[in-house]
């Protein structure tokens, strides 16, 4: 749509812990959009409130009493959504994630081909994936029954057979679905939700055997050909509905829902609330093809951990979403512990902890799920846990973002050495141009350096990467203004969104005894020449502020890679932030830190010292060095 | 800003609860609108279907699946009995050699598939009774599902629990809300009790409580490391209720030593003898679900204290508890709501309140990491 002055926009996002809100203006002086506002408050989708649109009203009513001015109707029956002008606001939209999100159940016959092409469009439409099943999953029947009752999925994703396939199968799927029988989480009395997508041949049968026990749409084959994944139609029907059957009878959304909008030539134009995986997803997935550029996007909340990803395959830009949906910073903090291990979380921590006392913390932040760290010692613990979050979701969206399983290929003579196999992951490390960090731990950490640093540990990002962060978490909002306004969406992200955080120089590869893993040469913007030596084991800063252009030449030792390949001089622009220029050379492919525990503990602290990531106090934590 | 929105657990000493009970599948229900139940009274019942059992037998007898329905000795829908015959192979000149496929159990012979030779067989269908969980009064029937239970009781809900749904005798052994259970407390008279106690029970002494035959104990706080070794695994995902342990354990303040909030324990205190339904199960997620103590009550009983913690508006004056570090189970009153974000300890920058305790000193602390309770 042609870009409308709207003088002001408040967006809302309804996540499992938080509500957060944001005011966009349109500054006359700065010629641009730009934030004006946040506030934020628990979320209230839950006992004892259970209404979503209180949270909202307490986020909008933080905004109003900073900004002196009333966004609110009078009778705080919702947003006010003025015609003209006058108090209110132009527009109006949220995104939520709470109440769980849309959590779905996907199926197909096999599940590394079909079944995971179901995933992959579940995932993209911005639902958390609790479970796939398969004809081949190794589950007997009715423990496929008796998990579909007990997840108690939003919707089910049923997939299956190529165009013209087996029928049988997928016959055998829609069996198991009506014999579970499955009951809505929200809204009883209504019928669940399933989007059958598979095999056209099928859709007859599959109509017959789940008849009027579900509420059935059916549309093209996610995977009509093995080659090839149509995922757009299944991905446009979750959404459409998530709004009609699940937001609606989550409580307090049918309200929601009816206050998102905006008035066109005089008539209510409303505007639908998206989740917000899928918001940031919009969001991460423009940026890449604006910049044209590999993109990673990581968005860890109290609940999920979502990784986003653009990179090539075949020469084209592939999107991929995964959530972890057991990965987050409160209600799933346990879970971190319990996958990662207690010793893993533990080597991030810069002091010594005993292990019941550190145990009982994470318990009691688990269970008290909106509580803050008020003290240093409890933010530090927090982002050690984080750092294991992100590096399991990291690894679980390299695991899913891959090519098409199953797919026979062509291959010339120039690739009778590669051993290159199907499903490959397309997540390189090497190729990320830019990671972008959001969610609570990241964007509210207390000095960006922190931030850089967990990022930096968790993705290891090789050769050279720009690293940033949302700064206030407003990547959903944007997501979904993006769609009604995307001026002020891409004005907003560029301005006051991202923030760039600086470059990280990590030579990748496996090296012995060297003495340096790289010489990093800098025309600084002062017209000084900066030469620094990475070396083994060490973190070094080189301070290049916001916005701040120096040219290049980082030269690797023999078998090293700083992009171009081993031994290969990587000459370019890089360009600054608000940490600076972080030097890596504590080694990829392996990064290991060491083992004795003194000695991991003093490296902690010496590298946490050069970033300047916490005050000097963190040093006599824990009985002190 | 005057207004924030802190949910609490509840401590009622006087409160109407009603819960549902529901069968996993539609049922029969044998209750009706009006009737009295007591907790034990089963209130439906239904069947679920047996389990599966998927087997192939063209593979079994060799030959291809289209000729097995001429083998089949018995037909679909038939009730089977374990090792009867369920087709045999034609043989050597329709006499030697015979292979015979037998039933591996009871149950029915469900259907048999021509193009990929497999039989299903359905084991016997699992009887599931629902009872009323709490002594109360049935307000709604949910036709084929079950029913609504309405009680007139204390209610109080704990912060974590684990194993589900118990009944038994209220029985304080501690005498103060700061008073560990220790093995001495767990007597032979506690057997088939609900047992209170103060901060903190050992996973040694709660195994002594599964011994003794203990239905339940409710406490303060209890190990993480403990709690790993009472189950066997790092419990993950906060979902818990169905472990079979032999005992409920519900924890009023969270994991660690911790004191018993006095008006739970006062109240406890006030209730002890009397018969309580206890559940363990916690979800702390959608559809977030926390533990309860619901002790039922004569029709006639009136509130007569107001430690009811709740959700509402807070605002200077309003009383609160710390919920984290360094303050944690502090009890205080508001004394400032400032509206602008201010740095805590951890340089965060978050919304805070000042909080003024009992001796008349003031701290800071941040909005998110304190509970509204009343009175």
């Amino acid at each position: 749509m042609a870009a409308e002055r709207m003088q002001t926009i408040l967006a809302t996002d309804c996540g499992s812990t938080t509500t957060k809100s944001i005011l966009i203006e349109y500054s006359e002086e700065a010629g641009r959009y730009r934030l004006a506002r946040r506030g934020e408050a628990p979320t209230t989708v839950e006992a004892p409130a259970e209404d979503v649109t209180k949270g909202v009203l307490n986020a909008v009513g933080e905004i109003e009493d900073l900004e002196g001015r009333r966004f609110l109707k009078d009778n705080g029956s919702g947003v006010h959504v003025r015609e003209g002008s006058g108090d209110g606001v132009d527009l109006y939209v949220s995104t939520s994630s709470a109440g769980g999100g849309l959590q779905m159940t996907v199926a197909g016959v096999v599940k590394s081909m079909t079944g995971e092409s179901a995933q992959r469009a579940a995932l993209g439409a911005g639902a958390i994936v609790m479970d796939i099943i398969a004809s081949n999953d190794k589950r007997l029947p009715h423990e496929k029954v008796e998990d579909i009752r007990r997840l108690r999925p939003d919707m089910i994703l049923l997939s299956g057979g190529i165009d013209g396939g087996t029928i049988d199968h997928v016959v055998e799927l829609a069996e198991i679905i009506r014999a579970a029988d499955p009951k809505p989480r929200f809204g009883v009395g209504f019928k669940l939700p399933v989007i059958f997508a598979g095999n056209k041949d099928a859709a007859g049968a599959v109509k017959e055997e789940l008849g009027s026990t579900v509420e059935l749409k059916i549309v093209d084959n996610l995977r009509p050909v093995l080659e090839r994944e149509n995922l757009g139609p299944a991905r446009d029907l979750i959404h459409e509905l998530f709004m009609e059957h699940v937001m609606a009878q989550a409580p307090g959304y049918a309200h929601l829902m009816e206050w998102t909008g905006r008035f066109v030539d005089g008539k209510w134009k409303n505007v639908p609330i998206m989740p917000t995986p899928g918001a940031v997803g919009k969001l991460i997935e423009r940026v890449a093809k604006m910049e044209g550029i590999h993109v990673m996007g990581v968005d860890i909340g109290g609940a999920t951990t979502d990784v986003f990803s653009v990179f090539d395959s075949s020469g084209e830009p592939v999107f991929n979403r995964t959530v972890s949906a057991n990965l987050g910073m409160s209600y799933s903090i346990s879970n971190v512990l319990a996958s990662a291990g207690m010793d893993s979380v533990m080597r991030w921590v810069p002091f010594h902890v005993d292990e019941a006392d550190f145990r009982n913390r994470i318990r009691n932040k688990m269970i008290r799920p909106t509580t803050i760290p008020q003290e240093l010692e409890e933010l530090i613990i927090e982002q050690a846990i984080a750092r294991e979050a992100l590096r399991l979701a990291l690894v679980q969206h390299k695991e899913l973002a891959t090519g098409l399983k199953g797919v026979a290929q062509e291959r010339t003579i120039g690739d009778a050495f590669e051993q290159s196999q199907t499903g490959a992951t397309l997540v390189n490390m090497m190729d990320l141009n830019l990671l972008i960090g959001s969610g609570g731990v990241l964007s509210h950490a207390p000095r960006r350096s922190q931030t850089a640093m967990m990022l930096i540990d968790s993705f290891l990002p090789e050769g050279v990467t720009m690293l940033a962060v949302d700064s206030i978490f407003m990547m959903p909002h944007l997501g979904v203004l993006s769609e009604v306004h995307p001026q002020a969406a891409v004005e907003v992200f560029n301005n006051d969104c991202l923030i760039k955080l600086g470059p990280c120089i990590a030579p990748s590869g496996s090296f012995k005894k060297v003495d340096h893993l790289a010489v990093v040469k800098l025309n600084m913007p002062d017209g000084k020449t900066v030469e620094e030596k990475i070396i083994p084991g060490e973190m070094k800063l080189i301070p290049l502020g916001v916005g701040e252009k120096t040219t290049a030449v980082i030269t690797p030792v023999k078998g090293l890679d700083v992009g171009n390949g081993p031994g290969e001089v990587w000459e370019g622009t890089l360009e600054g932030g608000i940490v600076g220029i972080v030097l890596d050379g504590r080694g990829r492919h392996p990064f290991n830190l060491p083992e004795d525990d003194a000695k991991r503990v003093q490296m902690l602290q010496t590298w946490s010292q050069t970033l300047n990531c916490y005050p000097e106090r963190f040093l006599t934590m824990g009985g002190g060095e | 800003m005057a207004f924030a929105y802190t949910p609490g657990l509840r401590v009622a000493d006087v409160a109407d609860i009603s819960k549902v009970r529901r069968l996993p599948l539609k049922g029969e229900v044998l209750a009706a609108v009006g009737d009295s139940i007591e907790a034990d009274t089963v209130v439906a019942r239904t069947e679920l279907p047996g389990n599966v059992k998927m087997f192939n037998i063209a593979n079994l007898l060799g030959v291809p699946p289209s000729d097995i329905p001429e083998l089949l000795l018995i037909k679909e829908g038939e009730v089977i009995g374990a090792d009867e015959p369920l087709a045999q192979s034609k043989g050597l000149f329709g006499k030697y050699f015979k292979n015979t496929v037998k039933s591996p159990i009871d149950g029915v012979f469900e259907s048999f598939n021509e193009i990929t030779g497999q039989a299903v067989l359905r084991e016997p269908p699992i009887p599931v009774e629902i009872d009323g969980y709490v002594k109360g009064k049935v307000t709604e029937v949910l036709p084929g599902e079950g029913v609504i239970v309405q009680t007139h009781c204390t209610f109080v809900q704990g912060i974590f629990g684990i194993g589900g749904e118990v009944r038994g005798e209220l029985k304080m052994v501690c005498s103060a809300p700061d008073q560990e259970v220790t093995a001495d407390k767990i007597t032979p008279d506690c057997k088939d009790k609900i047992v209170i106690g103060g901060n903190y029970i050992s996973h040694s002494v709660l195994k002594k409580a599964i011994s003794t035959g203990v239905k339940a104990v409710v406490v303060g706080g209890f190990d993480d490391k403990d709690l790993k070794d009472l189950l066997g695994f790092d419990l993950g995902v906060a979902i818990t209720g169905h472990e079979k342990l032999g005992i409920t354990l519900i924890l009023t303040e969270g994991f660690g030593r911790m004191t018993m909030a006095s008006g739970t324990f006062e109240l406890l205190k006030l209730r002890e003898g009397m018969v309580a339904s206890v559940n363990g199960a916690t979800q702390i997620r959608a559809g977030v679900m926390r533990p309860e103590i619901v002790v039922p009550l004569p029709a006639d009983a009136a509130s007569k204290t107001t430690s009811t913690k709740q959700a509402g508006a807070m605002d200077i004056g309003s009383s609160i508890r710390c919920i984290r570090s360094p303050y944690f189970g502090m009890i205080g009153k508001v004394a400032a709501l400032p509206p602008e974000l201010q740095v805590v300890d951890s340089e965060a920058k978050v919304r805070v309140l000042e909080v003024e305790f009992p001796d008349g000193k003031r701290y800071t602390v941040p909005r998110a990491n304190v509970e509204l309770i009343e009175g």
